[in-house]
């Protein structure tokens, strides 16, 4: 299998040993022949379709071409009914990523039952809080909604939900209505139950957030509903001359766009601070309103997830003149390269402080790479994932001697794509929007890759095939996997399921390995 | 620094040091965090009977249901048959929500197809989006058969399927006697337990009555076979094949209907089958002329067992079979309606639980439970711990209605053991912590959510229902049959002398009762 496997290798020449096998990783491809036989790919691939289909899905794949300022792909176009799409809803993307994080308000999943049951808990957004008292990321509250309240309009029920959610969850600092399908169906006045009862409670923040699934395309329109249901119902509502509760300094700044999944964040904070900022607010892993009305106190605006939270940044910029960067915290190169880059903002001190915290996380990245890179040189993964992560990864894989060969968004646009061009995939990668399962179980089987980071849909389908793989949403319930800690982990993990035995094992000695058989047909 | 390379610290350790939680305790600060004492108070306050009062009188809020919607019944109930695409029709969320559950529970793929409406179709129809979503489906995955159901939005704005599936044939999306069977499974309606009922009947009507007018309706003759329906249940690869090894033992002709049993638990060989198993479209035809059809679940075949009654079969259904009682109810069901003698085999089974019983059952006799899930699940485990001895204190079921609520009432009034026992219908899990603060008990089962209530309560959990997303493998085996019943014992078991055990080894203080023999 080993054998059949390096034919169909573009990493760069080169002999390595591990574990006692001989791999010869000896390239036979150069980058023009990769790019044809991953064009070549993409037609064989597109002939599936009925014509009008194929037609519409060839815009969304291609081969990427070395010093295009974009990948060549169309996205955030509505996915393809019947072909099995990997993305989400609105919904998903504003109660599941933007708010449910937000820890100290109840969020109400407002309709049927189902959607709030299917994200209970699921995204491990981690927080510290004591849950169900004065914490409520992990709670599921829904109106549950039956026919009569289809029928008759569900606001009165609403009004009723929110007196019991005063009752019974007295500490709560405020309650968000993530509408789901029929709110907007049935023509339900969410917008005017919240102002009625935020008066009744004496100006209790209550956010009615329209994000139905079926609006829009994916997630994204979810992350811009959310987003401006912030700057409509939290920061237009907060008193111009409300004064933050701690004296500001002028090395405030607020992170933007992590979700503490398995504790990101928090491995993220710790640097920043270390190198002599202060972080005021998290948007939204571990946050509270209190940080989201703060915010606009901070001077500088630091943005992971560029996909979900731009909207609010630049808001931010234009209102309140708040400067925002990216950064990217996976793997020690593109670290460093972001603690320089937001020191930039800053005087000295803090331009001191972040060549500090780079020497002293030096000597863990070290040992990290001298342990698992031997283990992965010239392994070759494939990506799909959602929001920053199909180009964020990328130095993280390649800081630990990984090529990824093929990438794309599960809801990007088109400046996701800008940018992953223009600093993160070489020549010749394999670029697919908005994939289905079809397509992406073809491209791997042909493409072989050594690794396959993606979702929980897709996980199962990729180890049933034999190949390795990591959720790489949730860190398949690993984690942190940002900042120097992170890092280690992010190593650990690729190593674990790369090099797991159990690979070597899926085939039953008496039968014939049909892989190999496959690749000496051709 | 906590981190190192030769011992990699990951999220379950790697916050506990100095320094995150110094950070972490600045960052208090910036939350506006309400007085501690407060909290504590308010959390006090939520364990008494005056928060349990106002916890009942809630009305509109439901926190923590233990439900899900009807669609997610009907993927499941779809891919029981060979060859079987379920497609969704409406937003396209809902299925990724779908796929994601099941493949969290059994560790599986989960394969579904949505028909991906949006706002243009919430404005004129879903139509074209049947028309396109059916022609891409079966170019795509090559099913035999797709299943088509809805989510909320398209059950909202009246979407009619039995006229968007004719039109799609008309347009050539599929080959006119392609098979789409169709139901209408509205989420503001019922639980997934319904949608598995819907989707059933859905696709049984189809090839029973005619398909949809497009071929004569089946003439029943009939034979000597019998229909199993398994329901929706989170144990079905473990329980539809012990079914299957008890019919075979018992020599009946028979037909699972919505076996899922094998796609739920396909190898990893090197290949990826989408597919595998399920009932045949042939069997599911041929179905209409057994003798009889017995559904495991009530609850989730009210609708299709009616309807099998319909076309003049003898129906008979359980309430998630699990002991003794019920396996010998089932067992012998199934010999008088087959006309077939019980094995020899099945009574050494019976006698090797009944065994295991006896040895246990000194652990078990007059420990307190609480128990929640669907309603079939509920009633069964409440059955099984009456015979053992036990006492089902509390069972909740948040989709269980007004005759679940009678029949466990009837249950729980037929044991000396059920005498201070309680049924709740329509209610969720905070509701459930109030019972478990108020009036405690020894145990809880559930679902993996039970583990917050665990946390909070104390109430140690023994898993069992659907999702459990937190342990592994468990679904492969049976709880049905008398090996299942044996299974059921040992997960409760394990967990008593594990908190047995708890409570008795701290050194040189309770370790006096550590004992090495139980």
């Amino acid at each position: 299998m080993l054998v059949a496997k390096v034919l169909v290798k573009n990493s760069p020449s080169q002999q390595l040993t591990f574990e006692g096998h001989q791999m010869s990783l000896a390239s036979t491809q150069s980058i023009a022949e990769i790019r044809a036989r991953n064009k070549e790919l993409i037609q064989e691939v597109l002939k599936v379709y009925p014509e009008k289909t194929a037609k519409r899905r060839a815009k969304h794949l291609n081969v990427h071409q070395a010093g295009k300022s974009d990948c060549g792909v169309k996205s955030n176009i509505k996915s393809i009914p019947g072909v099995m799409t990997i993305r989400g809803c609105a919904y998903a993307g504003s109660k599941g990523v933007v708010w449910g994080p937000i820890k100290d308000m109840v969020h109400i999943s407002h309709g049927p039952v189902g959607c709030g049951q299917y994200s209970w808990g699921s995204r491990r957004n981690y927080y510290v809080g004591t849950t169900g008292i004065d914490s409520f990321v992990t709670l599921q509250f829904t109106s549950d909604f039956q026919e009569k309240d289809i029928v008759f309009g569900g606001d009165k029920k609403l009004v009723k939900i929110l007196d019991e959610i005063q009752e019974l969850f007295p500490l709560n600092n405020g309650i968000t209505i993530q509408s789901e399908c029929p709110i907007g169906l049935i023509g339900d006045d969410i917008e005017a139950v919240s102002r009625a009862k935020s008066k009744e409670y004496g100006g209790k923040t209550i956010v009615p957030v329209r994000c139905e699934g079926f609006r829009g395309v994916s997630q994204s329109l979810g992350h811009h509903i959310a987003n401006d249901a912030v700057r409509d119902w939290i920061f237009d509502q907060v008193e111009s001359d409300g004064k933050p509760k701690f004296e500001p300094t002028p090395y405030d700044v607020a992170i933007i766009g992590d979700y503490n999944i398995g504790g990101d964040a928090w491995s993220s904070r710790i640097l920043l601070e270390e190198m002599g900022l202060r972080v005021i607010a998290q948007w939204s892993g571990d946050g509270s309103l209190a940080e989201l009305e703060a915010t606009p106190k901070a001077k500088l605006n630091i943005l992971h997830c560029y996909r979900s939270m731009n909207y609010i940044s630049r808001h931010m910029e234009e209102k309140f003149g708040i400067p925002w960067c990216e950064y990217n915290f996976f793997g020690p190169s593109k670290i460093a390269e972001s603690l320089r880059r937001i020191a930039g903002y800053f005087d000295d001190k803090i331009k001191e402080g972040a060549e500090r915290v780079i020497e002293k996380y030096q000597p863990l990245v070290n040992a990290v790479i001298e342990k698992y890179r031997p283990r992965l040189e010239g392994k070759t993964v494939m990506l799909y994932v959602g929001g920053l992560r199909p180009r964020h990864v990328i130095g993280a894989y390649e800081d630990l001697g990984m090529e990824v060969i093929g990438t794309g968004y599960e809801f990007g646009h088109n400046d996701d794509y800008q940018r992953t061009a223009q600093h993160y995939v070489k020549d010749g990668t394999l670029i697919y929007d908005d994939v289905n399962g079809y397509e992406f179980e073809r491209f791997v089987e042909k493409l072989q890759p050594d690794l396959v980071g993606s979702g929980i849909k897709e996980k199962y389908v990729f180890q049933k095939m034999g190949v390795p793989f990591r959720q790489m949403h949730s860190w398949d319930y690993s984690g942190p996997y940002h900042g120097y800690d992170g890092f280690a982990i992010f190593a650990r993990d690729m190593d674990m399921a790369i090099n797991s035995p159990v690979w070597k094992k899926t085939k039953a000695p008496w039968k014939e390995d049909s892989r190999a058989k496959l690749l000496a047909a051709e | 620094m906590a981190q190192s390379a030769e011992h990699v610290l990951d999220h379950l350790e790697l916050f506990r040091g100095p320094e995150y939680q110094q950070m972490l305790a600045k960052k208090k600060m910036f939350e506006n965090p309400r007085d501690p004492a407060e909290v504590e108070r308010i959390k006090e306050w939520t364990k008494t009977a005056e928060y349990r009062e106002k916890n009942f009188a809630r009305e509109a809020l439901a926190v923590n249901p233990a439900k899900a919607c009807q669609p997610l019944g009907a993927v499941f109930a779809s891919v029981g048959f060979e060859g079987t695409l379920p497609f969704v029709h409406g937003s396209q969320g809902c299925v990724a929500y779908y796929r994601s559950h099941l493949s969290r529970h059994f560790k599986e793929p989960s394969s579904c197809v949505s028909s991906s409406m949006t706002e243009d179709a919430a404005v004129f129809g879903g139509l074209n989006n049947m028309i396109d979503g059916l022609a891409n489906s079966y170019n795509m995955y090559k099913p035999k058969m797709i299943a088509v159901s809805t989510t909320c939005m398209a059950e909202v704005i009246g979407d009619d399927l039995n006229a968007f599936i004719k039109t799609s044939k008309e347009k050539g999306s599929v080959p006119a006697d392609f098979d789409v069977p169709f139901a209408h499974t509205p989420a503001f309606v019922g639980s997934h337990v319904t949608g598995y009922d819907n989707a059933l009947k859905g696709i049984l009507e189809h090839f029973w009555d005619g398909k949809a007018g497009t071929a004569p309706k089946l003439e029943r003759k009939q034979n000597g076979a019998i229909n199993i329906i398994g329901g929706f249940d989170g144990y079905t690869v473990g329980n539809l094949r012990e079914i299957k090894r008890i019919l075979a033992l018992m020599g009946i002709q028979h037909t699972i209907l919505a076996d899922n049993s094998e796609v739920f638990d396909t190898p990893t060989d090197g290949e990826f089958r989408m597919y595998d198993g399920g009932t045949t479209l042939e069997d599911a035809a041929n179905a209409i002329h057994a003798k009889a059809t017995i559904s495991m679940q009530q609850w989730c075949t009210e609708k299709t067992l009616p309807f099998v009654a319909e076309h003049g079969q003898d129906v008979a259904s359980f309430n998630y079979p699990v002991g003794l009682s019920a396996t010998d109810d089932l067992i012998v069901a199934l010999s008088r309606i087959s006309g077939k003698e019980i094995p020899e085999q099945l009574a050494r089974e019976r006698g090797r639980l009944v065994d295991a019983i006896a040895d246990s059952s000194a652990h078990i006799h007059g420990k307190k439970f609480a128990i929640y899930g669907d309603p079939d699940l509920c009633y069964g485990l409440a059955a099984f711990l009456l015979e053992l001895g036990a006492e089902p204190t509390h069972v909740l079921s948040t989709n269980g209605n007004k005759a679940w609520h009678e029949k466990m009432q009837v249950l729980l009034a037929s044991s000396p053991f059920g005498q201070d026992c309680q049924a709740y219908p329509g209610r969720d899990l905070w509701h459930m912590r109030s019972l478990l603060f108020t009036e405690p008990v020894d145990f809880l089962i559930g679902n993996t959510y039970g583990k917050y209530l665990e946390r909070d309560t104390g109430t140690p959990l023994i898993r069992i229902g659907f999702p459990i997303f937190d342990r592994h493998h468990h679904h492969r085996s049976p709880l049905w049959g008398y090996q299942g019943g044996l299974n059921v014992l040992v997960k409760i078991l394990d967990k008593i002398f594990d908190e047995i055990d708890k409570k008795t080894n701290v050194l040189g203080k309770t370790d006096s009762s550590f004992d090495i023999i139980r």
